[in-house]
């Protein structure tokens, strides 16, 4: 039986995906990824000499900052930052720069539009589902456009559990204020 | 990378509690070798948890809860407010968790734990989502008053699996919390009921007494280290702090699921691991369902 989304794709289909890298000039590396109308940008500045207080010395150690869609920065927005960082240590390889600390910033931002003029950029509130998966994604790629030695690149993937128990990847906004459950499935494939 | 050998050869010379700072990953795994660890527990096995309910007098509902070491109060205080436009029956819940600098030499003064607000959204998710509560219960008066808890969650000592605590914690401080006997008077104004006060406007069947929250299927959760192969339940804050792949479960009272977080860390979740896990996360909800009732009994009894 066809299960109907809103927006007439198949259970498994995903929103296009798109990927720049290199937009930032200033940072070590950055890009942006977009899945459907959902756009993040991530920058990556590092790795840079000292290690914060609680980190361990012996090993690289990354900062992640999430810049918030509106307002302050909340618990949200602080589940997010650990959750990137536990990633992204995970497929870092951190015995090369030890006593190092690597920057992640992420942000959400508008999907451009051809037809507006092109410095309509930045910071007004874009999410349209599938924040997290996007914003991994997008951290991997500004990781691998600024040099930093991975182990293995990691693709994330959202995926909502409607009510009839059937699953579908990639939900927008609307699916997932409608849907019971939606998971975040982070992958790593060897480089 | 590190030293592999030196350590082998220095261990026989060094004292226990030097190897233990200077090796912790050998030390741990030397210990795991023999499916043991260092305080003495297997590795499948929970510590000793207390649940004591009514720890705070002055709240509507309270509750301390000691899993090993880690210590968390947690308080209840209602206030009454207007419901918002979108859903005027219902009450409102919000759950905050504070780690005060007490509870662990890594917190600051000044400076909020990093492991504070995600353990805060993550228990509010974690009680919203498992339906345990009716907030329709919470509403006095539709589209003019209903209650606002406001549960702050308190941990006084950081030692390892904080969120099974905390969750613990809160859930037995709302299976304590008595929403008080209200009347709402001329002025429309809801106050509170004193033992004698003449009756103003009658209201529904909060006015006549003190009652509790009727809580659906609890949630409960257990929280587990994945090294190697091997899954250690109810990790201490040294053990947390030398392997750095948690996961945690919640299932509620009927076995159903109501959470899996896994936030990064080097070992990947197979289907096996976390099938063991959810194991073990059963056996654990049996246990704390059993402590939460005799703490509720006792409770009864006074």
């Amino acid at each position: 039986m066809e299960i109907e989304r809103p927006d007439g794709r198949s259970p498994n289909q995903l929103r296009p995906l798109a990927c720049s890298r290199s937009i930032l000039h200033r940072a070590h590396g950055s890009a942006t990824w977009s899945q459907g109308d959902t756009k993040v940008v991530a920058a990556v500045y590092g790795p840079k000499a000292g290690t914060r207080k609680n980190e361990n010395p012996e090993k690289a150690s990354f900062e992640v900052v999430w810049k918030p869609k509106t307002g302050q920065i909340g618990k949200a927005e602080r589940e997010y930052e650990m959750i990137l960082k536990r990633t992204l240590e995970s497929i870092c390889i951190r015995s090369i720069y030890p006593n190092t600390t690597t920057s992640v910033i992420v942000q959400a931002c508008f999907s451009l539009n051809p037809s507006f003029p092109p410095f309509s950029f930045l910071l007004v509130v874009h999410d349209d589902g599938a924040l997290l998966p996007c914003a991994i994604n997008a951290a991997c790629a500004a990781l691998v456009d600024a040099g930093i030695p991975l182990r293995h690149l990691a693709v994330a993937i959202c995926c909502s559990v409607a009510d009839n128990g059937y699953i579908f990847l990639d939900p927008n906004k609307q699916e997932e204020e409608v849907c019971i459950y939606t998971h975040t499935h982070t992958h790593s494939a060897d480089v | 990378m590190g030293f592999p050998d030196a350590s082998k050869d220095l261990s026989s010379e060094m004292e226990v509690d030097a190897f233990r700072r200077l090796f912790p990953l050998k030390y741990f795994e030397r210990h795991l070798a023999e499916a043991i660890r260092p305080d003495g527990r297997p590795l499948g096995k929970a510590r000793d948890t207390t649940v004591v309910l009514g720890a705070v007098a002055s709240a509507n509902g309270s509750a301390l809860v000691k899993i090993g070491s880690t210590t968390m109060l947690t308080a209840i205080k209602m206030e009454v407010m207007t419901p918002s436009l979108e859903s005027p029956d219902e009450g409102c819940i919000a759950i905050d968790f504070h780690m005060p600098p007490i509870c662990s030499p890594i917190v600051r003064p000044g400076r909020p734990a990093e492991a504070a607000p995600v353990i805060s959204k993550q228990l509010s998710d974690t009680i919203s989502s498992s339906g345990s509560i009716d907030l329709k219960e919470l509403s006095l008066v539709t589209g003019k008053a209903a209650w606002m808890a406001y549960l702050d969650v308190y941990c006084l000592d950081a030692d390892g699996a904080l969120f099974d605590a905390a969750l613990l914690s809160a859930v037995a401080a709302l299976s304590h919390l008595q929403i008080p006997a209200v009347a709402m008077n001329d002025d429309g104004k809801i106050v509170l009921l004193s033992e004698d006060d003449g009756q103003k406007k009658a209201q529904e069947p909060v006015n006549k007494e003190k009652r509790n929250l009727t809580l659906r299927s609890i949630p409960f959760s257990l929280t587990c280290i994945l090294h190697k192969n091997y899954i250690l339940v109810d990790p201490t804050a040294e053990e947390e702090s030398v392997m750095e792949t948690v996961v945690t479960i919640a299932l509620d009272t009927s076995g159903q699921l109501v959470s899996l977080y896994k936030p990064g860390g080097p070992v990947l979740a197979f289907t096996s691991a976390i099938q063991d896990c959810v194991a073990l996360t059963r056996q654990r909800v049996k246990e704390l369902k059993g402590i939460l009732e005799e703490a509720n009994s006792t409770m009864q009894v006074e």
